[in-house]
């Protein structure tokens, strides 16, 4: 049996800890007082762009490596200078198409350099950007445009071709497509409709004036999915740096010389908070890797990259430890210091793991798509309790709920209920695209209610229990399942679908979805993989279902609500608890 | 077991994966992920899948060899 505390403390690390006493740290730390480490725009206000780039590029940090970008056995790196300049072209395209201040930019591509040129770009001419995440079918994208208004879309020509060119026409608010040539071979490089932001870019000027956007002026467009409806879109704006900035400091611990590691893709919150924001206000350098999962291609890549800080997830961790221990010990790793998890619970063996073959520990935190940075982490300099997600950090405030006829209730160390946070902290999301009352819902007077169930223990340490709602979580991904179920109804043979997440021991949970047929259609084999192949076409592998079974009917609520729980239940071969609401009753 | 016959095995544990699949659309040079949509689970299914199909062992250090159709239906072939 392991102990289940792994001792660590500020003193005998290579660099100090930038958070180092919790009690000190936290009681001085002001919201203000991290702002004002910012700098100001020229003009007045502030702009994420401005700090995470312009900045460095004006003063020392010139010269300083940016972003190196893996692509095959190529490397390219990228300097904040060049990178000033080169998000100022991106920025004057914009602005030469007469895309302004509030017009919303979307880009759909994998890790290429045009895809952080888009998103800084965008920031810096006011517009606000959402990165969508390149794995997503046709029928996500065109939810996504239509719900954020997309203005543009920057995307490469050979996804433009496969999931846009056909679902184009249903989103009337798209003017522009900048599409960025990846095919070598490909005969016709600028699809029609579309135009080549390559050509684009080298005719734009690389001086431009960063829009002197307001703190609380909508920066970026994050999509994450409920139970119910369509996704949707969180709101945040560019006051959010100074989580960025703050979390950077004390849950990554981010020094001037470190070399980061994000393995998240930007198309997700943690890969735009933490990929693209946190690591440039830093001034560090990042390495992007454009290429998928590889177990000794990523051990290659923090020996050869020296990478010196690495942020990942649950599913990758467990991925590398499936791959066993000679591959990892086969790339000495004398430069990493510090290795950070999120997306999901990091299960105490994975935490283990880390200590036994990697040499360090892995540091897990939560935090969600509406709070926009880490909020609650395991931190170098301080006990990690493996499969806890650690303690509030500095200017953040949270505890645990139940809620009330009117309100909320505070619970006691020990007891589960619902994570709740103190509004108020800059990364906060500030509404949901189109749905104040939905936003409204998640505040019970000043604290913001997280939708995931918790407990707190003595020491202060929250440890997550679950969801309160039916969202499933895929490789640190949220799915809606009404999002499949709604593409799933549209094939000719389905009569009703649902969709729960089943408990997978690589990515946490898997979609499994229950389909019952219409009157006279037979359920074999082929029709199963004729309404899979639907599914993923529209909706694409990441969001798709992986298993499909046919039930004759599904269980329904007498209200006439499909019960998710209740074939979760079935699925897993647990009781199934209260079916006295069900249609029919219980049986 | 010819190579054809070997071709249409995998193809038909990639259609188990992703149904979406056209056999006649999939170029055997280039990468089969820059083909079809699949996800690093889907990726890891269609491998275990072969291993179940065909009893040829794929250890995970051999991954980066199975980019395309061609190399891994050359790879079990080697193997079988």
């Amino acid at each position: 049996m392991r102990p289940s505390i792994i001792h660590q403390s500020a003193a005998g690390h290579r660099v100090p800890p930038n958070f180092a006493d919790y009690e000190a740290e936290r009681a001085r730390f002001t919201w203000a007082a991290a702002r004002a480490e910012l700098a100001e725009t020229p003009g007045g206000g502030l702009n994420i762009a401005h700090n995470a780039v312009t900045r460095h590029a004006r003063g020392p940090g010139r010269d300083r490596v940016a972003f190196r970008f893996l692509a095959g056995a190529d490397a390219r790196t990228v300097t904040y200078g060049e990178l000033d300049a080169d998000t100022n072209r991106f920025a004057n395209v914009l602005a030469g198409l007469g895309v302004g201040r509030g017009d919303a930019v979307f880009v759909l591509a994998g890790r290429i350099p045009e895809l952080y040129l888009a998103v800084l770009g965008s920031l810096k001419n006011g517009s606000p950007v959402s990165p969508l995440f390149a794995a997503f079918g046709p029928e996500p994208i065109a939810t996504r445009l239509n719900l954020g208004s997309g203005r543009v879309l920057v995307t490469t020509a050979s996804l433009y071709r496969t999931k846009v060119a056909k679902i184009r026409d249903r989103v009337p608010t798209l003017r522009h497509v900048l599409v960025v040539p990846d095919d070598p071979d490909d005969p016709e490089p600028t699809p029609p409709g579309t135009v080549d932001l390559t050509a684009l870019l080298a005719a734009a000027s690389d001086d431009f004036a960063t829009v002197p956007t307001a703190p609380d002026d909508l920066a970026l467009l994050h999509f994450t999915s409920g139970t119910t409806g369509t996704p949707k879109g969180a709101m945040h704006v560019h006051e959010a740096a100074v989580t960025h900035w703050a979390t950077g400091r004390y849950a990554l611990d981010l020094h001037p010389d470190d070399v980061f590691w994000c393995t998240a893709d930007p198309g997700w919150v943690t890969g735009t908070s933490y990929g693209i924001i946190a690591p440039l206000l830093h001034g560090v350098t990042s390495v992007v890797d454009a290429a998928d999962f590889d177990a000794g291609r990523w051990y290659r890549i923090l020996a050869e990259q020296r990478v010196t800080v690495w942020y990942t997830a649950p599913t990758a961790i467990r991925m590398l430890m499936k791959a066993g221990p000679d591959l990892a010990r086969a790339w000495p790793r004398p430069d990493l210091r510090l290795i950070a998890s999120v997306g999901e619970p990091l299960n105490p063996e994975a935490v283990w793991w880390g200590r036994d073959v990697l040499g360090l520990s892995i540091h897990d935190n939560w935090w969600q798509t509406e709070t926009g940075g880490i909020m609650i982490a395991n931190t170098p300099a301080f006990d990690i309790k493996p499969g806890s997600m650690g303690r509030p950090l500095p200017g953040v405030e949270a505890t645990i709920v139940r809620r009330t006829d009117d309100g909320v209730e505070p619970l006691g160390d020990g007891v589960e209920g619902e994570l709740a946070l103190r509004a108020g902290w800059p990364s906060m999301f500030r509404g949901y695209l189109n749905n104040p009352e939905r936003y409204a819902r998640c505040f019970a007077g000043d604290w913001y209610l997280t939708g995931d169930l918790a407990e707190r223990d003595a020491d202060g340490y929250y440890w997550f229990v679950g969801r309160a709602d039916d969202v499933i979580k895929s490789a640190g991904h949220l799915i809606g399942p009404f999002e499949v179920e709604s593409v799933l109804m549209e094939h000719p043979a389905v009569a009703e679908a649902a969709v729960i997440g089943k408990p997978d021991a690589m990515v946490g949970e898997i979609v499994k979805a229950f389909v019952s047929l219409k009157r006279d259609v037979v359920a074999d084999e082929t029709l199963r993989l004729d309404i899979l192949a639907h599914a993923r076409r529209r909706l694409g592998a990441a969001v798709a279902p992986k298993e499909l079974g046919f039930l004759d009917s599904l269980p329904r609520t007498r209200s006439g609500k499909i019960m998710r729980r209740l074939l979760k239940a079935r699925e897993l071969g647990l009781p199934e608890g209260d079916t006295s609401t069900m249609e029919g009753g219980a049986s | 077991m010819d190579d054809t016959e070997l071709r249409d095995a995998v193809v038909a544990e990639l259609r188990r994966i992703a149904p979406e699949v056209d056999a006649d659309d999939l170029d055997d040079r280039r990468p089969l992920r820059r083909q079809v949509d699949l996800d690093s689970l889907d990726w890891l299914r269609f491998l275990l899948g072969l291993h179940d199909r065909l009893g040829v062992e794929i250890p995970e250090a051999d991954y980066p060899q199975l980019s395309t159709l061609g190399e891994v239906v050359g790879y079990l072939r080697a193997r079988l």
